[in-house]
């Protein structure tokens, strides 16, 4: 069985897509919690690409628009992400995620 | 500079703007508020100006721009905006004095902590004013009116605090509406006999030849062609909003606001619109006029309400005591002459009456702004007296108000006015009624004037208020001069030997000018009126003046039940209040007895009736229904319970469960083949 | 293809490798070395404004934030390495993690996919600017506003409002 290039690129993303989700379910710390969704989301942004390089009839600019715009929100999201973690330290002294459980019903 | 009749819409935009500003405005920035209104209303004024040299490059035509305001399914509502002289002349007239009295009020007004409303009020009416004097459709006009309205109710409410005050805005906007009633229905039925309410429109609008010759072939009720019935219904309109008999009870009364406000729309201009609405209508009001066969022509009612209205104004006049109502009443004596020159068929004398009455008018009623603002809110003018010494400015322009009011010859704009409408009296062929009560309104507003001036500046000080007045700021005079100056300069411009105004209104581009002495007969009848009317007012009020402010008046000595009756106004309050009131009292009883004891039993027999079926229902529910309803919600209860445990707070957890529901979708996709 | 290969192990293995370590500082380091990786990725497929921009926001500055929350966040040098999480939590994601690779990759080689050889899509990077604010100028605005509003909602929540939370 011979793997296409575009393939290729979709299990790679796949793949990091799962050490990414991994990662966030594993781990408790917090940082690397969102430091693993981060990863889920630039496996996305892989996939935008591969099918932009790959894809039938790709258009000159979808897919890097696309990646370009969920860069901006990635960003945006870090930024909010790692404040909320500083804030949960201030209030409960623990980045650990576990503890972060005041909604439990 | 020029202003096409497309863009006539700033003229009444840049104040609605102001007036929208100044609504934002905190209360303390009054003085922001003024500035900005006068400002507006400056700019509006210069625009004016503009469009008065275009209207005046082509006098006989009528510039229009009209325009879809909105799309219905079965048809498109069409407004416009509408250049002719007579709009010009208006809106520079509207928007000159109002600037004035703008100016005038932000002194009158300043100590006032709602003087910002005030302001906002003002530039709303402004507003209004102008685009119902700019509207090429009688729908924008109707538009315009009723702002122009509840601007009016506004500002008469201003001091809504007093009992009185409250009572005379309901007061004229109730009775105005009467007269709006007509003006709908008859805007309703020209919509329906012609398609249209454009004015102009290239030959498709009511006022042109098309439209108005189908409206005056057909006939109505009673023999009426329908354009004399629509015309009457629409003079309805005019009848309250220009204080006409019968409907002008509430121009007096509308003097509870404050001065400046009097000055501008109870004198110069809103008053002056029903002048303005039958004058712009008036080609459908003369359609009917070569008709022999109809029972009557709608300008005939409009020349015989205005001859009646011409003479009950001057004679309640005579009998009134406070200073703001005698001059009301000259102004709806005023109004009726004009109303009078329209149904003479004389639409240029009755706008230049217009115009002149506007400037001296509101002269008058800046003067006695001025005069009650030194004298510290005293208005009765028995009170006052003997200002001539301590205010010489407001003194010296306050006669020449009264003279171009009462028309003294040559050099008043009044005077020749005043003679413009006596002479198209005169050529009437219907009827001389309205001639003769013109002639008696000359010496009667002669004999009133005087009185107000010798009691009001003459004599002595009868009151502490009025001992203690003092000249007012230049804020406040330097608009009383400027007016002064026009009462007298505009006369000039209408005289018979260049009658500038009335030529271009009637569309003539030249300006012929007659001999001065043109109908000398004439002139001099109305001179030895005027002198009679003076006379005899100086004889009575001047020679010696009123000692203390008890004391009965002259002619109260002389004619002691005629000037009773004159004081009541001649008791068409009462009579409404017996007629239309107890009408009105006694349809309310009806109703209430009719509510209390037909409608209210059946609701008491259904209560009871659904008291019964509670009771019922009770019993069932306590015994039958809430066993159920406790195990329902027991069993609620636990349900919740169980679902809350899954909300077990760790975000892992829930991640893992996204995870799960993921592989499940995509197995699903995969090995169930959904594409 | 190699070039491809290469790159994926790489960064697939610095991301694993970063999921696994104890130490924080080790794993954000070695995070950037995966982003760094996913931009060569980018570079490879022939969209070299992204991988700059990758590099840029991810190399540059998503790191930097990291690395500032983990100093904020550390108390004292010995908590630096913290507390192995449960075995049954990691066996638990191990699981999960499998079966959605499973599932995926289950999806990936049994989709046909059509790979078209032709040379990668050209797109200037002027061209790029040209339809960012010609027909996406709403969408740029849009995300302008979003990350200032991010931006500004990261302050208020991570800032001090009162003296009892200060550390």
């Amino acid at each position: 069985m011979s793997l296409s290039p575009l393939q290729l690129c979709l299990l790679f993303s796949s793949a990091l897509f799962c050490v990414g989700l991994i990662g966030a379910l594993a781990r408790s710390n917090t940082i690397l919690v969102l430091l693993g969704v981060e990863l889920m989301l630039n496996a996305a942004n892989i996939n935008f690409i591969a099918f932009w390089r790959y894809g039938p009839a790709p258009s000159p600019a979808t897919g890097v628009l696309f990646v370009i715009f969920a860069i901006a929100v990635a960003a945006a999201e870090a930024a909010v992400g790692l404040a909320l973690v500083i804030a949960v330290y201030r209030h409960r002294r623990s980045i650990q995620l576990q503890d972060a459980n005041s909604l439990k019903g | 500079m020029s202003l096409s009749a497309s863009s006539l819409w700033l003229i009444p935009a840049l104040p609605l703007l102001a007036a929208a500003l100044t609504a934002t405005l905190p209360r303390s920035r009054a003085g922001l508020a003024a500035a900005i209104a006068i400002g507006a209303l400056a700019l509006s004024f210069l625009l004016s100006c503009g469009a008065l040299v275009t209207a005046l490059a082509a006098p006989g035509e009528h510039l229009y721009s009209n325009f879809i305001w909105f799309d219905l399914g079965l048809g498109t509502v069409r407004l416009g905006w509408l250049l002719d002289p007579l709009t010009a002349l208006m809106c520079t007239m509207v928007t000159f004095v109002g600037t004035l009295i703008f100016i005038f009020s932000s002194a009158y007004m300043h100590d006032d902590d709602r003087a910002k409303q005030f302001f906002c009020f003002l530039s709303l009416f402004a507003a209004a004013m102008l685009g119902l004097l700019v509207a090429n459709s009688l729908l924008l006009l109707f538009i315009c009116w009723e702002l122009v309205g509840l601007a009016s109710y506004l500002l008469i409410g201003f001091w809504f605090h007093k009992p009185s005050v409250a009572a005379a805005a309901k007061k004229a906007f109730i009775t105005t509406r009467i007269g709006d009633i007509g003006f709908l229905l008859g805007l309703l039925w020209l919509n329906d006999a012609t398609g249209s309410l454009l004015f102009y429109d290239g030959g498709k609008g009511v006022l042109e030849t098309g439209a108005l010759s189908a409206l005056a072939a057909q006939t109505t009720f009673g023999g009426l062609a329908v354009s004399t019935a629509i015309g009457l219904l629409l003079f309805c309109g005019a009848i309250g909003k220009s204080g006409q008999f019968p409907l002008h009870v509430w121009l007096p009364d509308a003097m509870e606001g404050p001065t400046p406000v009097s000055a501008l729309i109870h004198a110069a201009t809103m008053v002056a619109a029903g002048v303005f609405l039958i004058a712009r209508i008036f080609p459908l009001m003369e359609a009917d006029k070569l008709l022999a066969a109809v029972p009557v022509h709608a300008l005939s009612v409009v020349a015989t309400i205005g001859a009646i209205t011409a003479l009950l104004g001057a004679f309640i006049a005579i009998a009134q005591n406070d200073l703001k109502r005698i001059l009301a009443f000259s102004t709806v004596s005023q109004l009726g002459y004009m109303m009078l020159a329209l149904g003479v068929g004389a639409p240029s004398a009755a706008i230049f009456h217009l115009l002149t009455h506007a400037f001296f008018k509101a002269l008058l009623f800046l003067g006695a702004g001025s005069v009650i603002h030194a004298a510290h809110h005293e208005q009765d003018i028995r009170q006052l007296g003997g200002l001539s010494a301590k205010m010489k400015l407001t003194f010296a322009t306050f006669a020449i108000g009264t003279m171009a009011l009462v028309g003294v010859p040559l050099f008043f704009s009044g005077f020749w006015s005043k003679e413009a409408i006596l002479h198209a009296a005169h050529g009437w062929q219907v009827s001389h009624f309205p001639f003769y009560a013109a002639l008696l309104g000359v010496v009667l507003t002669a004999f009133y004037n005087t009185r107000l001036i010798s009691e009001v500046f003459f004599g002595h000080g009868r009151s502490r208020s009025a001992n203690h007045a003092h000249e007012n700021s230049s804020v406040m005079t330097t608009p009383l001069v400027i007016l002064a100056f026009f009462a007298i300069a505009l006369g000039f411009l209408g005289a018979p030997a260049y009658p500038w105004i009335p030529a271009k209104l009637s569309g003539e581009a030249a300006v012929h000018g007659h001999s001065l002495f043109d109908g000398v007969g004439l002139m001099a009848l109305s001179v030895v009126l005027v002198a009679l009317g003076v006379g005899a007012g100086f004889a009575l009020y001047g020679r010696k003046t009123r000692t203390s402010s008890t004391a009965r008046d002259p002619l109260e000595q002389a004619l002691p039940r005629v000037f009773a009756a004159l004081a009541a106004r001649l008791g068409f309050d009462e009579l409404y209040t017996a007629t239309v009131g107890r009408l009105n009292a006694a349809l309310a009883t009806f109703s209430d007895l009719l509510d209390r004891w037909v409608f209210d039993a059946v609701i008491r027999f259904l209560t009871r009736l659904g008291q019964f079926a509670g009771i019922v229902n009770r019993e069932t529910d306590e015994d039958l229904l809430n066993g159920g309803f406790d195990a329902t919600s027991q069993s609620l209860r636990s349900t919740g319970q169980a679902y809350s445990r899954a909300q077990s707070g760790d975000a892992h957890g829930y991640l893992r469960v996204i995870a799960a529901g993921f592989v499940l979708l995509l197995l699903a996709v995969l090995l169930g083949g959904v594409r | 293809m190699i070039t491809l290969t290469f790159i994926a192990l790489v960064t697939l293995a610095a991301a694993a490798v970063a999921m696994s370590q104890r130490n924080l500082i080790h794993s954000a380091l070695l995070l950037v070395a995966s982003w760094a990786g996913i931009a060569g990725f980018y570079l490879w497929a022939g969209a070299e404004f992204v991988a700059f921009a990758q590099i840029l926001v991810y190399v540059g500055a998503v790191s930097m934030v990291v690395l500032f929350a983990v100093l904020l966040t550390r108390r004292s040098h010995a908590e630096l390495a913290i507390a192995p999480a449960s075995v049954k939590r990691i066996l638990a994601a191990i699981v999960a993690g499998g079966a959605v690779l499973g599932a995926l990759f289950g999806a990936v080689l049994s989709t046909p996919l059509a790979s078209a050889a032709a040379p990668p899509p050209a797109i200037s990077v002027k061209a790029l600017g040209a339809q960012l604010l010609g027909r996406h100028t709403a969408s740029v605005l849009l995300i302008a506003v979003l990350l200032t509003v991010a931006l500004l909602g990261a302050v208020v929540i991570a800032s001090t409002n009162s003296k009892e939370d200060a550390p």
